[in-house]
């Protein structure tokens, strides 16, 4: 509750209006808890028309849009982010008040439409109560009613138990969306006061009478609305709280009063808000049980799904199709995008005369726009999962059977999905880092994602162990190619929880929240709902991603393609041309004059000591752009032509590779301290770039690099060292 | 007693809460005022957490935080008759 520095009534444009001043539509917010079809209704109600923001500050998502009433009225709508109060810790929590009072850099809404579990009054009813105090023009509206059939709340009742109009609806089969558009436009006309008598102790309201003395000037206005605030002030603020922009002396003095008062004030509050909502629950339904049993269906789905060995095993049945496809469905789709962009290039090459010019479109942009593009079928395909599980409720079922897994990494069960999907790719599971609610799970999440071994790295292996290993056989029967594979996935395994804990305890800020996670009723998912969420999702990729992406494309393309040499060697880009040039083995490749070849020759004394030469160093500037481009950027780099795809002629002058004294280049030993520079670096920039979308900071995708190629560095350090001290 | 030794199935009430503030004012938040019922439905396959089920919301939460949760015997404790079905089986995995 700090002093914002601009009046939001001078400036009704703050980054929740993009339209003009001018034509002013009121503005609308959906509020209620987390599971209760809020952003359903948000699409009932503003339907092709949602816009994907952030609010300013955090990186929670923000949407909007606009509808249009029954008086033909436009109005633009904010699905708030679910929560279950408006009292807060963090700056995530902090913007349900902070939207609903328009304060600070927020917009002033004209009416908060509150929804709710229509089956699940009695938990929901919290929030429109703290909602009713605050004295905001609001309209109640029972969402889910059809699930409600059997025993459905007395809209009437509601209406006069908050004094705001209140409706019955179905979001998802479109029933009462009428009266719900009647009710917006009523509401507007004339702002329904909310009126409620909650009898809180006499010296809470004494205290909080106190308190808002403390409150800034702006906020202050009737006398229920401050004792309202000062309760909010008095059941968030805390030493370690992680809110903004709040008045140091309302903080002071909500300090003090918790400091000093010797009663327990969070009960007397809450409690005494329980109170009502249990008094009068008996008036809002015809039959009342105390002890509201589960719903039935989900119970009994419950028992087999969280069942100790049925439940576990539908579990990993789940999760197979899951990643299964990631690998397998998304191949055909990939192969098709690479294919097209092959094309795309070996067509423009065939009509545009040799010329940078040329090779900027292909080799730069097309190749860009590839690059961006490629991510897509992984991009859909995982969040039609997400959508599925996350719609039906199954995904909190994940969350709750693996959460004790992932509680050792100091994350909670909510970060399995991602996690495992960063066996397929980065990119899409740190996309999917979005399903956890707090930011500092999302970015410890995300910051260890990319350790996890990829399906990237996989040529890159295959490419390494094929030439530096030999085919042959441990102990006479394990076949050490295969081994290798295996352990890499195992190193890499053990890598990200090592990470996920240090990281966990060190760089990523904020207090480790205990576990609550709702399991909500299971529900049968819709598919346009999901289509949406896919469609949202890879817009917003492409759109912010991806041009991060394709500028690195070009900026790599530079690196390696300038300065350019003369055409006599440039043209000799294949293996016949390189020899007539020169038939030393080392014949410099247009790659190797390049910038990019000049910083792996500056670099090559770094290098040195994890037993790696220059030309490995090209390699990877070049692996930069996506792993698997270490392959053929080292193709280069020896003057192979590449384009057929075929890795043998590399495997093979790697191993005919010899040091001026005749000994091989590379070593079994340097392979296996290449293995594990490619698992551990960070060497891609499409994770960079998502992850810079998804922090809303360069700062972060900046630490992510450094650490992971840092730690890239030393393990390979190591592991040359001590193999060379054993003799190997 | 504490809600975490509670067996499954059986339905209490909530006494008080203890823990770190910011955990106790978010599960009173959620409706575990005293005097609610509070039902352990189960505990997790691999031990850890717990389902509750609290006005008819199913919540989970870890053994841990259930520790610093104070329940008693609800008063009048409804009749009910499939609870039992059920209890056999999760009993065997208590941890």
């Amino acid at each position: 509750m700090a002093t914002p520095t601009t009046d939001h009534a001078a400036t009704p444009s703050g980054p929740g209006s993009e339209p003009a001043a001018a034509t002013r539509r009121p503005l609308v917010l959906l509020v209620g808890n987390p599971n209760t079809g809020k952003t359903t209704l948000f699409n009932r109600l503003t339907g092709q028309n949602a816009r994907i923001g952030n609010y300013p500050g955090v990186t929670v998502e923000r949407r909007s849009g606009s509808s249009r009433l029954d008086g033909n009225r436009l109005v633009e709508v904010i699905d708030l982010p679910g929560t279950y109060s408006l009292s807060a810790r963090s700056a995530e929590e902090q913007i349900a008040l902070w939207a609903v009072l328009g304060q600070g850099k927020y917009e002033r809404p004209d009416l908060c439409v509150f929804v709710a579990d229509a089956g699940q009054l009695s938990r929901n009813l919290y929030l429109a109560v703290q909602l009713a105090e605050l004295g905001l023009p609001l309209v109640v509206a029972l969402n889910m009613i059809d699930e409600a059939a059997e025993n459905p709340p007395n809209t009437a009742a509601i209406e006069q138990l908050l004094g705001v109009p209140c409706v019955a609806l179905s979001a998802r089969r479109g029933t009462g969306m009428s009266a719900l558009l009647a009710a917006m436009e009523r509401a507007l006309e004339q702002k329904p006061k909310p009126d409620l008598q909650i009898v809180y102790p006499a010296e809470l309201l004494a205290d909080a009478d106190k308190l808002a003395l403390s409150l800034p000037a702006e906020l202050r206005s009737t006398r229920g609305r401050d004792r309202a605030l000062a309760l909010w002030a008095l059941t968030s603020i805390e030493e370690d709280d992680e809110l903004t922009e709040i008045e140091p002396g309302l903080r002071k003095a909500t300090l003090e009063l918790r400091a000093t008062s010797t009663r327990d004030l969070d009960h007397e509050v809450i409690a005494a808000r329980y109170a009502f909502i249990d008094e009068h629950l008996p008036q809002l339904y015809r039959r009342l049980e105390r002890h509201p049993r589960k719903r039935a269906l989900s119970e009994r789905a419950d028992r087999v799904l969280l069942h100790p060995v049925w439940g576990f095993a539908l579990f990993v049945l789940v999760m197979l199709v899951v990643f299964q496809s990631l690998f397998t469905w998304s191949d055909p789709a990939i192969s098709l995008v690479e294919n097209a962009f092959s094309w795309l290039r070996a067509g423009i090459e065939a009509r545009l005369p040799a010329s940078i010019f040329r090779d900027f479109v292909t080799q730069g942009l097309v190749s860009g726009l590839g690059n961006v593009l490629v991510f897509l079928p992984q991009i859909l395909l995982l969040f039609f999962f997400i959508g599925l599980l996350e719609d039906s409720g199954y995904m909190a079922r994940v969350a709750y059977l693996m959460d004790r897994i992932m509680r050792s990494l100091g994350l909670h069960g909510r970060a399995f999905v991602p996690m495992m999907s960063g066996f397929a790719c980065a990119v899409p599971a740190i996309l999917a880092t979005r399903t956890m609610e707090r930011q500092r799970d999302r970015l410890l999440t995300m910051l260890v994602i990319p350790l996890m071994t990829c399906s990237a790295r996989l040529p890159v292996y295959t490419l390494i162990i094929g030439a530096l290993f030999p085919p042959s056989r441990a102990f006479g029967f394990l076949p050490v190619q295969g081994l290798l594979m295996v352990g890499m996935y195992l190193f890499a395994t053990v890598i990200t929880l090592i990470s996920a804990g240090v990281l966990g305890r060190t760089v990523v800020k904020g207090r480790k929240v205990p576990l609550i996670l709702e399991l909500p009723p299971y529900r049968l998912p819709s598919l346009r709902g999901t289509l949406k969420m896919m469609w949202e999702r890879s817009a917003v990729f492409l759109k912010e991603a991806g041009t991060v992406i394709l500028a690195c494309t070009v900026a790599l393309w530079v690196l390696l393609s300038f300065p350019r040499v003369p055409q006599r060697a440039a043209v000799g880009a294949g293996p016949v041309a390189v020899q007539m040039a020169q038939p030393a083995p080392s014949a410099p490749s247009p790659i190797a004059q390049s910038y990019g070849g000049r910083l792996g020759h500056a670099i090559e004394p770094a290098l040195k000591p994890l037993g790696f030469d220059w030309k490995i160093g090209v390699g990877l500037i070049g692996a930069f752009a996506a792993r698997e481009v270490f392959v053929a950027t080292l193709g280069l780099v020896y003057g192979i032509d590449d384009s057929g795809g075929d890795a043998a002629p590399l495997r093979d002058q790697l191993r005919a590779e010899t040091r001026p004294d005749g000994k091989p280049a590379y070593t079994p030993l340097m392979g296996l301290s290449l293995l594990v520079f490619f698992a551990v670096s960070c060497q891609c920039m499409s994770t960079l770039a998502t992850v810079k979308r998804e922090t809303k900071s360069y700062r972060w995708p900046a630490f992510m690099f450094a650490y992971m190629t840092g730690m890239a560095y030393l393990l390979s350090f190591g592991v040359f060292q001590i193999g060379k001290l054993l003799g190997f | 007693m504490l809600l975490s030794e509670i067996e499954p199935g059986k339905v209490v009430q909530i006494a008080g809460i203890g823990g770190q503030s910011s955990f106790r004012r978010r599960l009173m938040e959620l409706g575990l005022v005293p005097g609610t019922r509070v039902e352990l439905v189960r505990v997790a396959p691999l031990g850890d957490p717990v389902e509750l089920l609290v006005r008819g919301a199913s919540l989970s939460i870890r053994k841990a935080e259930a520790g610093v949760i104070e329940v008693e015997q609800a008063e009048l404790v409804p009749v009910e008759k499939s609870a039992p079905k059920t209890a056999g089986l999760e009993a065997g995995l208590g941890v």
